[in-house]
């Protein structure tokens, strides 16, 4: 192996991965976020005695978890435009990932809601509260903490997977790499660097989950 | 107050309650005893309708509230306190937060209306200094005079119990039978699932026996615990006496 070594192309580039950077992270915040919020309302229809409030949410986070998100992708960006014209990738990116971060979110405000011990509602439904103020002032409030952990975990599960955008040539940091390496051939050094910048972003957030859970268990 | 007409509950092939007929009145302390799984708490359960009955009537001060069609249930649930075996304190909020909340969201009561009232409760229930607490720094006894005092906060016209002593250390037995009683000497209607036989001895007017899905025996305390007629009262009777 006479590869040798050439870290300075990295330091050349780095204001762009940075960009890459920067790209990923604002889509992995707007996703999540806009998850947190589609998932609260599906995670309670998905608790919900309402037949079709629960059909209709247990439909969209089967086909979202059962079907590959570059399928997703693809269905928004080049699907979507045959009944609204184009899309820009930058929207259909947002769209897409938020979309499928909601389903997994769902799934976790599910999980939360149905960890709180039954005498709960039932003490609340016994004071005279309504169901859905017995879920505002009693459930939901529960389950807030329990679910920060799993938060955690899908924010940094997205972050890692919103480089699939890079295929309709939205410039986050996976797509900025390998136009620095097409350009320089430095692949080795470029992908380490992409790596490094990944986890860089990642691990921040893995000691905080780490934290939460040790938190919660001493409770 | 409240009267039932042939209620019937299955849990899947289970037929828990096979027609309970009775009537609580105006005042009137009744405790219901029986061995585990002969469906007392169920029955209580149905009374504020937390189990749908299967079959038969319930009636609330005068109006069928089994008639779901025409009756707002959370009406009605507002009217009868519960008090639970596991006390079911809401653990995010504290001791004062708890007695408030269903006043404040159900009664639309204002806040000050709602906290004047928790004190005087919490007053009562010997609890004053403990209004800022969390129900996690609480004992059992104290939790459980909490969500008595939480439940009166309605000003219910009933007050159910479900076995409200079976989860607390022996020593915490007490106060919270002690809260009990002076409900009762106050004229509270109260219906109330329990295995302290001294307990409701001593402040039941009336007490059910109940067995296999039915009331097998009924009578006021002394007569039922001293001369009980039914074979099935007499042989659970020497078991726990």
């Amino acid at each position: 192996m006479d590869y040798i070594w050439d870290f300075n192309v990295v330091v050349r580039f780095f204001p762009v991965l940075l960009e890459g950077a920067v790209l990923t992270l604002e889509l992995t915040c707007i996703a999540v976020g806009m998850g947190i919020l589609i998932g609260t309302f599906v995670g309670i229809g998905r608790v919900s005695k309402n037949k079709l409030i629960f059909s209709l949410s247990s439909i969209y986070v089967n086909f979202i978890r059962g079907t590959p998100m570059l399928v997703q992708l693809y269905l928004v960006y080049f699907g979507l435009p045959a009944y609204f014209g184009p899309i820009p990738p930058l929207m259909a990116a947002i769209i897409t990932l938020s979309v499928n971060s909601g389903a997994y979110v769902a799934e976790i405000v599910r999980a939360g809601i149905q960890s709180i011990d039954r005498g709960q509602l039932e003490a609340a439904r016994s004071l005279g509260m309504t169901y859905s103020q017995a879920m505002r002032h009693v459930l939901i409030p529960q389950t807030f903490k329990r679910i920060i952990p799993p938060l955690g975990n899908e924010f940094i599960a997205l972050l890692k997977d919103s480089s699939i955008v890079s295929v309709i040539a939205l410039e986050e940091l996976v797509r900025k790499g390998s136009m620095i390496a097409g350009r320089t051939f430095r692949s080795f050094e470029i992908w380490t660097a992409v790596a490094l910048l990944f986890l860089f972003m990642t691990l921040p957030i893995t000691q905080l989950v780490n934290y939460a859970e040790r938190r919660l268990k001493q409770e | 107050m409240i009267k039932v007409v042939d209620l019937q509950k299955r849990f899947g092939p289970l037929h828990v309650l096979k027609g309970i007929t009775n009537e609580i009145r105006e005042g009137e302390v009744v405790c219901v005893i029986g061995p585990s799984g002969s469906g007392k708490s169920t029955f209580l359960r149905c009374l504020n309708l937390l189990e749908v009955p299967n079959g038969g009537r319930i009636y609330f001060a005068g109006k069928e509230i089994t008639d779901f069609k025409n009756v707002d249930i959370n009406q009605v649930r507002a009217e009868m306190g519960m008090v639970f075996q596991r006390f079911n304190l809401f653990p995010h909020k504290n001791v004062l937060e708890n007695i408030c909340l269903a006043p404040l969201k159900v009664r639309k009561y204002s806040r000050e209306e709602a906290e004047a009232k928790a004190y005087d409760l919490l007053q009562k229930v010997g609890l004053k200094e403990k209004a800022l607490a969390f129900p996690d720094n609480l004992s059992g006894g104290q939790q459980q005079r909490v969500a008595i005092a939480r439940a009166l906060a309605m000003q219910p016209k009933v007050m159910l119990f479900d076995e409200p002593t079976s989860a607390l250390d022996p020593e915490m037995i007490k106060e919270v039978l002690d809260v009990i009683k002076e409900l009762a000497q106050e004229g509270m209607t109260m219906v109330v699932v329990t295995h302290e036989m001294g307990f409701a001895r001593e402040v039941a007017d009336r007490v059910l026996f109940m067995d296999d899905g039915l009331i097998v025996e009924e009578d006021t305390p002394d007569n039922l615990f001293n001369a009980p007629q039914n074979e099935r009262t007499q042989s659970f009777l020497s078991k726990v006496l």
